[in-house]
């Protein structure tokens, strides 16, 4: 049976009527037509599918929508990054081309979805720690050192803006 | 996944009455384990009951316990300023399991009730004990080089997954449950269940029954605390053998001691026989050694896991060494 469900992302809210069974990442990919988010293993062990909900960085394998279906909890998927959809790039973003930071790609919209919340915890303050904090996203072409590369090249600009 | 009916509870008097204790309900929390074995068909609840919006959110410090609503999570258990501070092996045992992503859904309630990784247990082509009653264990015959080799039974050998649980046993914290009659206090170190004959029950819970709070002591001043957990890679992976251990030692002599063992057990597995023994011994890599011995002594290995008995004993000697170790190589000033 289908039940009512407000998802709000990237500052639209958008009601749609769903089966429970369908997490929040299907529900981004197969109804919003927001198919940044990738499904990797679809079992919670890549981070290919990582939102944020209220900043905080979650799996979206793992998340049934119909628990986040009250409109409640403000998610963010890659598209909403820069703040609207046409908008510059975040600079998250911006590093990750700089540096180079992926070669197929396909694990990067979730490769920088959780960067930006590791900024905002204050855990890129050595490569060691973003290493230890960006565990949970795996790369498959193996880009972890230039991922690293743009995570620090993100955290220094974000260090001298904060200046 | 099989069809659920949804149902989202907004007290926890709503949540219990809304319980059966058929088995037919589940409660929802994080889903980090519950969504995932449902994907896979291990699980298949009729109803599933969304327990997120009840108020068992937040972490209270007394004089001498902590006081954690089932609900929170595990991030936020490990940024807690008491916990840093007085608990340092209860942050490692949560910073060291999962990610980050994970540890932002993931609850505590449901941390403590996280079902085993043993992959014939999420394989439904394969015979498990656990998942089907008589079915019998793949396990035994098959890939067990991260089995159990302590609290193992004929029927199973599947390792409890969890690091927190590992830590709170050593700690004797104690969980405060609400069911169908009424309010239960238990203490973890007798909540978990060894297989034994019945693999498919794990704990004392029963059917319906929820977890409300987790208390736990704080420990004494001067105690030193610490997780160790040893894995196949650096992070996000469960233990091959990890221990929690609390020590006090003064003028080079142990006064107290409290070690649990994980990834070695089929539940969080504390080591009455090795804390006994350190108790009055001096604080030495030696006595740590032979407290070791201690704690892998009932051990029972596979042909696939037997490095695992020496492993554990090292990991033993080397979380103790490493928690200690300040205590005689404190730098000056």
């Amino acid at each position: 049976m289908e039940l009512p469900v407000l998802l709000r992302v990237n500052g639209v809210v958008h009601e749609l009527n769903l089966d429970p069974r369908v997490t929040l990442l299907d529900a981004l990919r197969e109804r919003l037509g927001l198919t940044g988010t990738k499904k990797g293993c679809d079992q919670g062990a890549c981070g290919a599918c990582t939102v944020l909900v209220d900043g905080k960085r979650v799996l979206s394998c793992l998340t049934l929508a119909v628990t986040r279906g009250d409109g409640e909890g403000d998610i963010t998927t890659i598209e909403g990054l820069a703040g609207n959809l046409d908008g510059d790039e975040h600079p998250v973003q911006r590093a990750f081309i700089a540096c180079d930071a992926f070669q197929c790609g396909f694990c990067t919209p979730g490769q920088i979805m959780s960067a930006v919340a590791l900024l905002a915890e204050g855990r890129a303050g050595s490569d060691a720690e973003i290493r230890e904090f960006m565990s949970g996203n795996i790369c498959r072409c193996g880009a972890y050192p230039n991922i690293v590369a743009a995570i620090r090249q993100a955290a220094g600009e974000r260090g001298r803006a904060a200046v | 996944m099989q069809p659920f009916e949804y149902v989202r509870a907004t007290g926890v008097r709503d949540a219990v009455t809304a319980a059966t204790t058929d088995g037919e309900t589940a409660f929802l929390a994080g889903g980090t384990t519950q969504v995932d074995l449902m994907k896979d068909g291990v699980l298949a609840p009729r109803v599933l009951i969304d327990i997120t919006r009840l108020p068992l959110r937040g972490v209270a410090a007394g004089p001498d316990v902590l006081r954690v609503g089932a609900l929170t999570t595990m991030e936020e258990l490990a940024a807690d300023p008491v916990v840093t501070r007085r608990l340092p092996v209860v942050r490692e045992s949560l910073l060291l399991a999962a990610s980050t992503q994970l540890r932002n859904m993931a609850t505590i309630g449901g941390n403590l009730l996280q079902r085993t990784r043993c992959r014939y247990y999420r394989d439904l082509s394969c015979a498990c004990n656990k998942r089907v009653p008589g079915a019998g264990c793949d396990a035994i015959d098959g890939h067990h080089r991260m089995h159990a080799i302590l609290g193992t039974s004929e029927h199973c050998v599947a390792t409890h997954a969890s690091d927190l649980a590992v830590a709170l046993v050593a700690l004797d914290a104690t969980v405060r449950t609400s069911g169908a009659s009424g309010e239960r206090a238990l203490p973890l170190n007798a909540f978990y269940q060894t297989p034994g004959d019945t693999p498919g029950v794990e704990h004392e819970l029963r059917p319906g029954e929820l977890i409300t709070e987790v208390e736990v002591p704080l420990l004494p001043d001067g105690t030193r605390s610490g997780y160790l957990k040893v894995r196949d890679r650096a992070s996000y992976e469960f233990a091959l053998a990890s221990a929690a251990v609390a020590i006090q030692v003064t003028d080079g002599v142990v006064r107290d001691a409290r070690i649990a063992l994980g990834g070695l057990a089929t539940v969080p597995w504390r080591c009455h026989d090795a804390e006994n023994f350190l108790r009055g011994a001096p604080a030495s890599e030696e006595t740590y050694r032979a407290a070791a011995d201690a704690a892998l002594a009932g051990a029972r290995p596979l042909p696939g896991n037997a490095f695992k008995v020496e492993l554990g004993k090292r990991t033993v000697v080397r979380a103790l060494s490493m928690v200690t170790a300040p205590l005689v190589t404190e730098p000056p000033g």
